[in-house]
């Protein structure tokens, strides 16, 4: 359609036999177009057939650099691209199997690890991956300059947290060392009985040295080698087009050292931001795997595509965090009462939606380690509270007003909060919705009351949801610090046995909620969608699906 | 021509000044620094990334070294959010973006101008109702809700396109029609009065009086004149539809320039957002300057008093 339809239509005297023209033409169009999708089949079923995933990652990555990026579709996609030294087993949370190292030794308790690295590894260009690789990329994550916001996951090797920090600038400091080509040792400060568990993230993957420095200095962010044209890598798959906004595509690495045990051919990962398009791309054969469904339409999802909904534990807390030096909350009876007047069960059933649990802790149940139970819905007791720190039905509070982001469903939420607070305690909390920037600016600078966040687990520990609460913590930002707390966690470093470690993280957690610094309010869940024809798919609390061990298969 | 055409050119510099130092003072201005992350960096960081993009200079000094950036090497910057640089993003995401405006436009153009010529003729008809309430609900209702409904009725009810994505040229049906239907009832009622002022004038009644047949009327002497609203405000409607639109980006996974408008603003991404403001106000200059051409090359009016 375009001008000719101007002329005719403006021959005025047979203006509505006319009229009908360009209709007719529209028809035509649409039947020409529905002819043409009747015979071409779904993207689904093409890319079943061809052995590629479609996967959706709700957003254009930062980048593919393991040590400069730290969000999960980062992750999604580095982890397709990059193998550590142990991978993720693909049924079992808490296992691992090998990746570039073959096997693992440990000294009698846990603090000098020895990898013995396969040699049959290979960079994607075919260069050998060796022990030089790993020393050169521990390096790089722990220079200052890389700028790393997640360096910290290095400090349990001896002397890194001081070359990171620059108190030291020599690297054979450091205890990490490479006896020969195919041997990482790994000198920890101290006992962790867990060090593969920890292994298994980015910010631990070998980079090649070769290519690295080839694009620029050690410490030097953001270079050209990670461009589709440059990027080496070491996984089961390796880049083959990125495209800004609209796809970032792998495919099979044929030098990586287990290719033919990959049960695929390459994944798609598509940007997509909006979930509800994500949703019903999924409804029309678009995707494999969703990266969420939104709250409203997991109902909808639940009925229309029972076999493909799956809701399943995700490592992680979502909870409110206090000021404790702001006037209202400096006593621990007033955060406590807070707390017990949220109705965690009606906000899940009510507001997200998504089959959370309850967080009647801080760490989610897990493993072995058992869930504390002190956080739960009590009004009675919460006014009592409130009453003996000296404000008997809210009265005398301070102005009370409650962080949160600009989204829709962080509105809801804090609604419903705000309806519960005044309900149970007689206090009217004031709600203060900030753009996302703005809203961490705030929080970081403490200028809040109450503030919403949350925590997602980096590795299979309770300390990954502890450590951060310690004096000046970079992700503390309540003002809080308890020195026996702090006490607990030192003992927590010093010991290699496991039974022992659990029950002391499990003291310090107690003791942090019987503070009560952040009010928690559910355990995460993940809701997503995905294909029949996506096999071993199982789930992990993790959420680090090694893509190797997948295989696609037509359902029908 | 010629005076008037550098005259526009000129202005068209001082507006592009004018844009970048207004947008590089409130970029300045606002809360939280490229490098605020959901986990919370070390200030001595953060510093060396100011370094490393060179925000740990006076304002004055990146003020200018941005521009000579621009001017010396052509380069819009590197984006802080995102691992790629300006020139990169814009260069990907212009073309998808133009492709779609331009399939909005012809769709726009193609039924607005139609629909406003028969309302104009038939003034005061069914032809006239049904066309206004037609362009009435093109302007009121939004973007966010003819996409998902153009997505539920012929994709998922009647299979005929796909859902979202960028793949095949099918792919820019929906989002063409979803973008342009606020320009197509513009273009409508800007037809429509354009005519109607023209066709009530003493020449058109000289042609009807010469017993011309009403499409030749309408054709070559009312169309000419009664479009010129239409075209200028197709200028920098235009200019719009190619810079991108973030809702229909979104709703349709288009991996256009408007997106880049708001994650830049969101991540705080001075050079991104500086540089795809540059681009569209440039855009924007060029446009208008083209409607003024081509206003002129249909109204000799127009030229004529700027001589």
């Amino acid at each position: 359609m375009s001008f000719p339809s101007i002329l005719t239509i403006a021959r005025i005297p047979k203006i509505r036999k006319k009229l009908l023209k360009p209709l007719q033409g529209v028809l035509a169009v649409i039947a020409c177009l529905s002819l043409w999708s009747c015979d071409s089949r779904s993207s689904v079923e093409v890319a079943t057939d061809k052995g590629i995933l479609i996967m959706g990652n709700s957003s254009e990555p930062k980048g593919l650099d393991p040590h400069v990026v730290s969000g999960v579709l980062e992750n999604n996609i580095i982890r397709s691209l990059f193998e550590g030294l142990v991978i993720e087993h693909h049924s079992k949370n808490g296992e691992y199997l090998p990746g570039v190292a073959e096997t693992v030794e440990r000294d009698e308790n846990s603090t000098v690890w020895t990898f013995h690295l396969r040699k049959e590894a290979r960079w994607s260009d075919g260069h050998p991956l060796t022990s030089e690789d790993f020393m050169f990329s521990f390096e790089r994550i722990l220079t200052p300059s890389l700028a790393s916001d997640y360096s910290f996951m290095l400090y349990y090797i001896k002397g890194a947290e001081d070359f990171h920090k620059g108190k030291t600038t020599d690297f054979s400091q450091v205890g990490v060392s490479a006896p020969d080509p195919h041997t990482l040792v790994v000198k920890l400060l101290g006992p962790l009985p867990f060090l593969p568990e920890i292994t298994k993230h980015y910010t631990w993957f070998p980079v090649p040295k070769h290519i690295v420095l080839k694009h620029g200095k050690i410490g030097e962010p953001f270079t050209d080698w990670t461009k589709p044209e440059n990027l080496v890598c070491n996984g089961s798959f390796k880049l083959k087009s990125w495209q800004i906004n609209d796809h970032i595509e792998v495919e099979r690495n044929p030098e990586y050292w287990d290719a033919r045990n990959v049960g695929i051919n390459g994944i798609r990962f598509l940007p997509i931001n909006n979930s509800y398009t994500e949703t019903r791309m999924f409804a029309s054969n678009q995707l494999h795997i969703t990266y969420r469904v939104p709250p409203e339409m997991i109902a909808y999802s639940g009925e229309h595509y029972p076999k493909n909904l799956r809701t399943e534990p995700w490592i992680g807390t979502y909870f409110i965090r206090c000021n404790v030096d702001a006037k209202a909350f400096t006593d621990k009876r007033v955060r406590k009462a807070f707390s017990m007047t949220i109705d965690q069960k009606s906000i899940i059933d009510n507001v997200t939606l998504g089959k959370q649990l309850p967080a009647t802790g801080l760490v989610p149940a897990f493993g072995d380690y058992p869930a504390s139970t002190p956080v739960s819905f009590d009004p009675e007791t919460a006014k009592k509270l409130l009453a003996e720190a000296g404000y008997p039905n809210g009265e005398g509070l301070p102005d009370i007003e409650f962080l949160t982001t600009d989204q829709d469903s962080a509105k809801a939420l804090a609604e419903a909060l705000q309806a519960m607070w005044l309900e149970h305690l007689g206090v009217t909390v004031k709600i203060r919705q900030l753009e996302w920037t703005t809203y961490l600016d705030t929080m970081f600078k403490q200028e809040y009351d109450l503030a919403a966040g949350g925590w997602i687990g980096d590795y299979l520990d309770p300390l990954t949801f502890l450590d951060m609460w310690i004096e000046g913590g970079g992700n503390n930002r309540t003002g809080w610090s308890n020195e026996q707390f702090e006490a607990l966690l030192d003992k927590v470093q010093q010991t290699g046995d496991q039974a022992t470690r659990y029950r002391l993280l499990k003291e310090a957690e107690d003791l942090f909620l019987e503070e009560r610094p952040v009010l928690p309010i559910y355990w995460y869940t993940r809701n997503y969608l995905i294909s029949e024809d996506v096999r071993g798919w199982n789930p992990l609390i993790l959420d680090n699906h090694p893509y190797k061990f997948l295989k696609l298969k037509a359902a029908n | 021509m010629l005076r008037f055409i550098t005259n526009r050119l000129l202005q068209g510099i001082i507006v592009l000044i004018a844009l970048y130092t207004i947008t590089f003072f409130l970029i300045k201005a606002m809360p939280g620094d490229p490098f605020t992350g959901e986990k919370n960096i070390a200030e001595e960081t953060k510093q060396l990334m100011r370094e490393k993009y060179g925000l740990n200079e006076s304002v004055f000094h990146q003020y200018f070294l941005y521009l000579k950036n621009v001017f010396t090497e052509a380069s819009l910057g590197i984006s802080t959010s995102k691992a790629h640089s300006v020139n990169e993003m814009i260069g990907q995401s212009f073309p998808v973006s133009c492709i779609l405006g331009l399939t909005a436009l012809s769709f726009a153009i193609g039924l607005g101008v139609p629909i406003g010529v028969a309302s104009a003729v038939r003034k005061n008809s069914w032809v006239d109702y049904s066309g206004m309430a037609l362009a009435m609900i093109g302007i009121c209702v939004p973007a966010f809700t003819v996409g998902p409904l153009l997505q539920i009725m012929l994709s998922m009810k009647i299979p005929l396109f796909n859902v979202a994505g960028w793949e095949t040229p099918r792919d820019i049906i929906l989002p063409a029609i979803t973008l342009g239907l606020v320009t197509t009832a513009y273009i409508a009622r800007l037809t429509r009065s354009g005519m109607l002022e023209i066709l009530s004038q003493d020449y058109i009644r000289t042609a009807h009086a010469k017993g011309l047949p009403v499409s030749r009327v309408v054709c070559k002497h009312a169309l000419r004149g009664g479009l010129l609203p239409a075209v200028a405000y197709i200028g920098p409607a235009f200019a719009a539809l190619i810079s991108g639109s973030f809702i229909v980006e979104t709703i349709f996974q288009v991996p256009g320039m408007g997106q880049h408008f708001v994650n830049a603003t969101k991540a705080r991404d001075p050079f991104l957002l500086q540089g795809v403001v540059l681009f569209f106000g440039l855009l924007i200059v060029i446009m208008n300057l083209a409607a003024d051409i081509l206003t002129g090359f249909l109204n000799p009016r127009v030229r004529l008093g700027q001589e």
